[in-house]
């Protein structure tokens, strides 16, 4: 279970609070939804639980045990622009290989061909390289998977495509995701449970049962 | 012309090859040549360039090509060791600024301030004769005034780099600081690096052989460029023009050449245009 | 029988005919290849209509709006023609009509100059885009009102301004001017759903005025809001014209490849449709026949032109 407890970040201390006693817990093969305007700090709030950002107050605890400082954190994060996730330098099949080498049987699901393992990133399709960056994140140590608006830049089939096959992986793996999105109809067909984030002084996420 | 049919990797190239040659003719040129540029010949003074003379003759008769070649070869080899120290002292102090914590990054940014604010000649000048003159002398002033301008691009460089999202999702995928600097942040600086080291030629070059010029440097008998120059002043009123405008033109041929080498080496290295 | 003749040319705003697009790279050392990007595409617009162009993500949507403009990078390849209110466009005409005939809202607020103020950018786009001098500080008074814009935003820099009014400010500087063409690229991309409506709004605004509108995206759902048309893009083509009121069943969608992109849409059966990736066979014959329940011979040998049907074109022997 990934539990985050009284969760609260700003910038700096000059900076106003961009949320504050935020809870929010994802189990393992739960599918969360979490919708709301822009710029109101979802994606910062995705940053502060996989651990890119350190939350200012509150903590974050995976089955008891915080977030580790070194080594695979068992949080991914999956960004909105894959292709500002990769070393545009280098290729494919280092990037693959950057968490340790991917599972045979994963790069199948996801439909990753071998001709792509020469290629640079900007010589594929944002669908594809997104699918890269699943294959990526998904090492045997990962347990909790964050989606920041992973497919808002994709075509419809690509888009369906990811989705499948990341609710596949939910299942077999019993990975927890949380899915950021606009799409209300998205989150109503792949989550199993929707969060609503305000903006309000004490950002409290309100939790709303499907 | 070949450049209008011949496609944009192959014409890059040729271009860098030509350059390389051109400078291996300058280098086993002067070594061919060897001390030839030092014989007097006093029935043969002050001719024109002709057959077999193409730089013509100085007021004591000595070859004025083999001259420069010689000089040309100095002068390249001073500007380039010095380019090189440049480079790497520009390197390390761009890598550590933009690394090792902000106080670090305020002194060397405050000493690049600096460096960019002094006066580069007197800079040059102050140094070459603190350091005792000659080769050595020069080498060092040019090696310790150049770095600068590199140095903010390397730590411009690097800082944006570390702000990137691949790379700081790398330590998330379990990768240590030392293989993020070997694997993400080296294929990115080094290309700029070798960009900014050609590009440093030319400006070291020149330095040198102003501060030849100046006197500043060598002994008189040694032929570098900017001495050749200097000499060819007196002269140049009595109308033998050859002594100021073949050594000059052998200066700007080979400093051009340089820069022409470290733009083609930029459009190559971008993995962008590489397959362009 | 292909599209062109089908279509009046002198009635159309756009006509594309048989436009392919070939990129060459490098791929080793000094060898380099061809690639095909866009193949045999055929699209026709009017004034006053939004046509849609949807469909799989990369490079080739995008391309047409440099094809359309001439602005292609370098190592492309071009052929096929573009007519433009009847007169067949060459590199020169272009360089007349750009900007001030036909007008690119381009994809993201970055291009807008960071460095000048928006009053002063939308000024210069009317001036470039025709408008008389003298006409030009009414008409940026008149497009700042017609966007919303606060004459306070005249005097700010680009990013002082909030996600939404950037782009307000970022569509006015195509608009601004005489265009009768615009070309909106992925326009509501990284947009959140306000924002993204306002700004399809305002382009079907324009549209109800005359213009033509050729809106490129890959949100299905936001563009069949205002598009009167939409032409289905796959494999570097277009493979189905339709009108936008087809798109609410799928039985009025006649192309494998359409009748598969709607089944995915997240309203539609989304993840319990079949989204296995379409199989695309290779050179000859139309790209689509190995995942085609109704092939015959001549779909593996010879590649479909746009045929007419009751419900707009499609690229298929079997229309």
């Amino acid at each position: 279970m990934l539990e985050a407890l009284s969760l609260a970040y700003r910038y700096t201390k000059q900076h106003p609070w961009i949320f504050k006693n935020l809870d929010l817990c994802i189990a393992p093969g739960e599918i969360v939804g979490m919708s709301g305007a822009s710029g109101l700090g979802k994606t910062t709030l995705a940053k502060v639980l996989s651990g890119y950002l350190p939350p200012a107050r509150g903590n974050i605890v995976i089955d008891g045990r915080s977030l580790p400082n070194s080594g695979p954190c068992p949080v991914q994060l999956l960004f909105q622009h894959p292709e500002l996730a990769v070393n545009p330098r280098w290729k494919i099949s280092k990037i693959l290989g950057e968490a340790g080498e991917p599972g045979i049987r994963l790069l199948q699901d996801l439909g990753i061909k071998k001709m792509w393992y020469d290629r640079y990133p900007h010589e594929l399709s944002g669908g594809e390289l997104q699918r890269i960056c699943i294959a990526r994140a998904l090492s045997e140590t990962t347990r909790y998977l964050i989606c920041d608006e992973i497919t808002s830049m994709l075509d419809a089939l690509s888009q369906a495509h990811i989705w499948k096959i990341i609710s596949g992986l939910a299942d077999s793996r019993k990975l927890g995701l949380l899915v950021i999105s606009h799409h209300a109809t998205l989150l109503a067909k792949v989550c199993s449970r929707k969060v609503k984030y305000f903006e309000t002084e004490k950002s409290l996420p309100v939790q709303t049962e499907k | 012309m070949i450049s209008l049919t011949l496609d944009r990797r192959t014409r890059t190239l040729t271009i860098i090859f030509a350059c390389l040659i051109l400078f291996s003719g300058i280098f086993i040129g002067a070594w061919l040549y060897g001390e030839k540029g030092e014989i007097t010949n006093l029935t043969m003074r002050k001719l024109p360039p002709g057959w077999g003379l193409p730089f013509g003759t100085d007021w004591l008769g000595r070859d004025m090509f083999a001259r420069t070649l010689k000089g040309l070869r100095i002068s390249l080899g001073i500007g380039l060791s010095a380019a090189t120290c440049s480079a790497f002292i520009a390197l390390v102090l761009g890598l550590a600024a933009a690394t090792l914590g902000k106080t670090v990054d305020l002194v060397i940014t405050w000493l690049v301030d600096v460096g960019l604010a002094t006066p580069h000649l007197v800079l040059l000048i102050l140094i070459s004769f603190a350091c005792g003159g000659g080769a050595k002398g020069i080498i060092i002033a040019v090696a310790a005034s150049h770095w600068p301008a590199l140095t903010r691009i390397i730590r411009a460089e690097v800082i944006q780099l570390r702000s990137s999202d691949y790379i700081r999702l790398s330590p998330r995928l379990g990768r240590n600081p030392l293989w993020i600097a070997r694997h993400h942040l080296l294929p990115h600086v080094v290309p700029q690096f070798l960009v900014g080291l050609l590009l440093l030629f030319p400006h070291a070059i020149l330095h040198a052989a102003g501060l030849t010029f100046l006197g500043f440097g060598m002994s008189p008998h040694t032929p570098a460029i900017g001495a050749l120059l200097a000499e060819s002043m007196r002269y140049l009123s009595t109308g033998m023009w050859w002594l100021a405008v073949a050594p000059g033109l052998a200066l700007v041929v080979s400093v051009k050449a340089f820069d022409i080498i470290g733009n083609n080496v930029r459009a190559l290295l971008d993995p962008r245009t590489l397959r362009e | 029988m292909t599209l062109e003749l089908y279509v009046n040319r002198n009635t159309s705003m756009l006509n594309i005919c048989n436009l392919s697009i070939w990129f060459s790279s490098y791929t080793i050392g000094l060898r380099y290849q061809e690639t095909r990007v866009i193949r045999d595409l055929d699209l026709s617009l009017q004034s006053g209509q939004v046509m849609a162009v949807i469909g799989q993500s990369g490079a080739g949507k995008s391309l047409l709006t440099g094809a359309i403009l001439g602005i292609l990078p370098r190592n492309a390849r071009i052929k096929g023609r573009i007519y433009f209110k009847g007169e067949l466009l060459d590199q020169g005409k272009l360089r007349r009509l750009r900007g001030r005939e036909i007008a690119l809202i381009p994809q993201s607020v970055t291009s807008l100059n960071p460095l000048l103020r928006i009053g002063v950018q939308i000024a210069r786009a009317a001036q470039l885009g025709g408008i008389e001098k003298k006409e030009v500080k009414t008409t940026v008074h008149r497009t700042f009102e017609r966007y919303n814009l606060q004459p306070t935003v005249a005097d700010s820099f680009p990013f002082q301004l909030s996600g939404g009014m950037a782009h307000r400010a970022l569509t006015a500087t195509a608009t601004v001017g005489t265009a009768d063409l615009i070309l909106a690229d992925e326009p509501t991309s990284g947009l959140d759903p306000s924002t993204a409506h306002e700004a399809l709004a305002h382009l079907r605004e324009l549209a109800d005025t005359g213009k033509a509108v050729l809106l490129i995206t890959h949100d299905v759902e936001m563009a069949l809001n205002i598009a009167d048309l939409v032409a289905v893009f796959c494999e570097g083509t277009t493979v189905e014209v339709t009108d936008a009121k087809h798109f609410v069943g799928i039985d009025k969608l006649r192309h494998p490849y359409t009748r598969k992109l709607w089944n995915a849409l997240p309203a539609n059966g989304f993840l319990k449709s079949d989204i296995s990736p379409l199989s695309f066979s290779g050179a000859s014959g139309c790209p689509f026949h190995s995942s085609c329940e109704k092939k015959e011979t001549i779909c593996s040998e010879r590649f479909p032109s746009l045929q007419a049907t009751d419900q707009g074109w499609v690229r298929c022997h079997y229309a």
